[in-house]
């Protein structure tokens, strides 16, 4: 019986093609849907039961092309030759056939088992677009199926064909694969002939005449690689025997085929490819009305117009500002005074005087710690939906098309935009998203450079200090300076990077700009929704965790009672939080802090927020609330006014500033220094970013400091 | 040298035939993969406000080159 079985499936297609829509809509993990080229890099997977069927789904990169191009399409490419699916579901933009379909004639030459999804069904039918889905099946040697992946249409339909073809029962046409015209299957022809005759004659190792283990093994595809001069290929098949005869052949090959022709194979074939799919969509397309004029380019006209474009960008950014800070004010509130009511009634409830120690734990680890974590929520929640705004409806990558000429000048890439901007709401996903761009050296630079990007975690420590000691307008002026601070250190450590270590040109610039579209507000909400979830959990354990440890740090090891006997209650409490580890700690590195005007709290703070930039604040809460302890009155209130006060009353405008610009620049947090380590391949260059980010804040800090104590620049 | 007729010289609004991709470009196999072949048409929309990159409609759908990657992309005279 076949009940229960489960089948994987790869999700394949171009960019902006709705793959992940559909993967939405099938396993109903609402994941990141952007119109951004690429926004998928990884590879997520899903479930998705049906007709007493597992489906084990896998979304697999955006590419256009099986070639060995960029990282999407060598993972792609990978994953159809290693993995198997069992069935590959090829996901085409049914309004964009034409360049859909050349990765469809890649598929069909890997002669993968193929489903092919006709997406975006309802706008085909709006432009008047009509398939003829049966010849386009047979032309494909696959079931085509018609599907809306925003409104959930046709997936039944798209699994019903999956089971047929995964089970084999799929009755349609076996077409032979596409021919490249005589001149070029002769060679073909030789070159795979070799690839058979070596393999054969070996004496062990693969059996004679057995068939082959994978596509890589597959002599006819192998043979259309090399003369596509497929770089992954050669490398593959530069470890064989077969090389040394396989190559002469090759290059003999290419040779005659370039004097035939007068274009080297790999521009014939993607030609003869282009050809086929011509050929095909025109006899499978009918236009049925009249197109109207686009919409999508009308919009364009206005937004990437060459004198509204920079004004309409800067007022984008500008209004996403806005709706992250002075939108988000209100709910911060709510949240700041439901916290601070929790905290009062822990501490009302309290059996008096009885494990004190835990309700110390409760309200100044827990409490003060995650509550000065969420009251940022807002913020960030705020921030997510901006930035899923601008991918779903296609902004995004005008952004890129309109910054590109100064991205290239400060030594990056347009596409480098895209994470960069990511970077303002977490380092972490800016990161991942490093992944669009191909080349190593942009990547690289663009990732070290990425956490001078203020993120979203920061933020909670400039609303923390902002308000306590810059009023009005200045406020908001601080703010934005600290933003552009950033940005400008950003820009002169990437121009430096590309001057020194990356030295070279910066990689092409070849950007689809999709049709603008509406984002569904599903779409919309699920996505920030999502982020902010994955903030949460990230508030949840590792800051929750941090918190105790630091709420441990800083009460343990209490001083002997007859030490404390002659101290006055806030003597105590300051030579409790000195004796504990954490007062140790940044007693130890003071002499280090001073020069940029941090005392030994601070300097204890700053310990905590590696952990997480956030910490910086319950860290600084915490080291206050403690210091200032009194068991007679009630302490456990809000705590952000407090801390705020205590800040004021402490230090200077000038060091509020320094602080905010040392968080800044100094030290990535522990997550950013993680996925770095990941991304980059080597702990080296996370090491590198690490201490040359905070090197840079050290210097940068202490210039500030003593140049404005010099000048008595806010110093009372 | 005389000077082949590139994607630059095509004025915002205008369009020209491709001919074929210079071999020095670097990208020339990604061009080849997003549509840019011998005979296609290519459309230049505009540029952007810096005047770099500019976009263009081939088959149907919206792309944006640099201009030195432009520069590869030659037309019929």
């Amino acid at each position: 019986m076949e009940k229960h079985k489960t089948f994987t499936v790869a999700l394949c297609g171009n960019p902006n093609s709705g793959k992940t829509t559909l993967f939405n809509s099938l396993t109903g993990s609402h994941q990141r849907v952007g119109n951004y080229g690429g926004v998928t890099v990884e590879t997520k997977e899903g479930i998705c039961r049906y007709n007493n069927y597992r489906f084990r789904i896998v979304d697999l990169p955006g590419t256009y092309s099986l070639s060995a191009y960029s990282i999407e399409e060598i993972v792609t490419r990978d994953y159809l030759l290693h993995e198997k699916p069992d069935v590959v579901i090829n996901v085409t933009d049914g309004t964009n056939l034409e360049r859909n379909l050349y990765l469809t004639v890649q598929l069909r030459e890997l002669a993968v088992p193929m489903v092919i999804a006709l997406n975006m069904a309802d706008e085909m039918d709006k432009r008047g677009l009509q398939v003829n889905l049966e010849v386009l099946s047979q032309d494909f040697g696959a079931p085509v199926v018609p599907t809306v992946g925003t409104r959930d249409l046709g997936m039944k339909e798209l699994l019903d064909k999956v089971i047929e073809v995964g089970t084999g029962r799929w009755s349609g046409h076996d077409n032979p694969p596409i021919r490249y015209g005589d001149a070029i299957e002769t060679e073909l022809q030789k070159i795979s002939q070799m690839i058979e005759d070596s393999r054969n004659s070996l004496p062990n190792g693969q059996a004679a005449g057995a068939k082959p283990a994978t596509l890589i093994d597959s002599p006819k595809w192998l043979a259309i690689k090399l003369l596509e001069n497929d770089q992954n290929i050669v490398q593959h098949l530069q470890q064989t025997h077969l090389w040394d005869s396989l190559s002469e052949q090759v290059q003999y090959s290419q040779k005659y085929l370039n004097s035939l022709f007068g274009e080297d194979p790999e521009t014939i074939i993607a030609e003869q490819r282009y050809g086929f799919v011509r050929g095909v969509c025109r006899s499978v397309i009918r236009l049925t009305a009249e197109v109207r004029a686009n919409y999508s380019d009308k919009i364009d006209l206005i937004l990437t117009n060459r004198l509204l474009g920079l004004p309409i960008f800067a007022v984008m950014m500008y209004l996403t500002f806005w709706l992250v800070f002075t939108v988000g004010e209100y709910p911060m509130g709510w949240i700041e005074s439901g916290i601070g009511h929790l905290a009062a009634r822990l501490n009302e409830v309290w059996p008096a005087g009885q494990w004190q120690t835990l309700q110390s734990l409760l309200t100044d680890g827990v409490i003060a710690g995650v509550g000065g974590v969420i009251v940022f929520l807002p913020n960030i929640m705020l921030l997510f939906l901006a930035l899923a705004m601008l991918e779903d409806t296609g902004y995004m990558a005008r952004a890129a098309f309109i910054m590109d000429r100064m991205m290239k000048w400060v030594g990056l890439h347009g596409k480098s935009f895209i994470p960069m901007l990511t970077g303002f709401g977490c380092s972490v996903p800016g990161i991942l998203g490093t992944r669009v761009l191909d080349n190593q050296r942009d990547r690289l630079t663009t990732m070290l450079v990425l956490p001078l990007m203020s993120c979203g975690a920061r933020l909670t420590i400039y609303m923390l200090i902002i308000p306590a000691f810059f009023s009005g307008p200045r406020a908001a002026l601080v703010m934005y300076a600290i933003y552009i601070i950033g940005i400008l250190v950003a820009v002169l450590c990437a121009r430096l990077l590309r001057s020194t270590l990356f030295q070279g040109e910066t990689s092409p610039f070849v950007l689809e700009l999709p049709p603008y579209r509406i984002p569904t507000f599903k779409a919309v909400v699920l996505h920030m929704w999502q982020r902010s979830w994955a903030y949460l959990q990230k508030a949840g354990t590792i800051i929750l965790l941090m918190s105790i440890l630091m709420w441990a740090l800083t009460s343990f090891p209490k001083p002997s009672a007859d030490k404390l006997a002659s101290l006055t209650s806030r003597q105590t409490a300051e030579y409790q939080l000195q004796h504990s580890f954490a007062g140790r700690i940044g007693r130890t590195i003071e002499p280090v802090l001073k020069p940029m005007g941090f005392d030994w709290k601070i300097g204890t703070a700053l310990i905590g927020a590696f952990a997480a930039k956030e910490l910086f604040v319950s860290q600084m809460g915490i080291v206050y609330s403690l210091a200032e302890e009194n068991p007679d009155t009630d302490q456990a209130q809000d705590t952000t006014e407090p801390l705020r006060r205590q800040l004021k009353a402490n230090y200077s405008p000038l060091t509020g500033f320094c602080i905010m610009l040392f968080c800044l620049i100094a030290t990535p947090c522990m997550a950013t220094v993680a996925v770095t380590r990941r991304e980059s391949g080597k702990w080296s260059w996370a090491m590198f970013q690490f201490w040359g980010l905070t090197l840079i804040a050290w210097i940068l800090t202490t210039l500030v400091f003593q140049l404005g104590s010099l000048l008595r620049l806010g110093t009372s | 040298m005389t000077h082949e007729k590139n994607l630059n010289d095509l004025a915002p609004g205008t369009e020209g035939i491709i001919l074929r991709i210079r071999n020095t470009s670097p990208i020339k196999k990604r061009l080849l993969e997003m549509g840019l072949i011998k005979g296609e048409t290519i459309h230049k929309v505009k540029l952007a406000p810096l005047a770099d990159p500019a976009e263009y409609i081939v088959k149907g759908y919206h792309v944006s080159l640099r201009r030195e990657e432009a520069r590869d992309v030659l037309l019929e005279p």
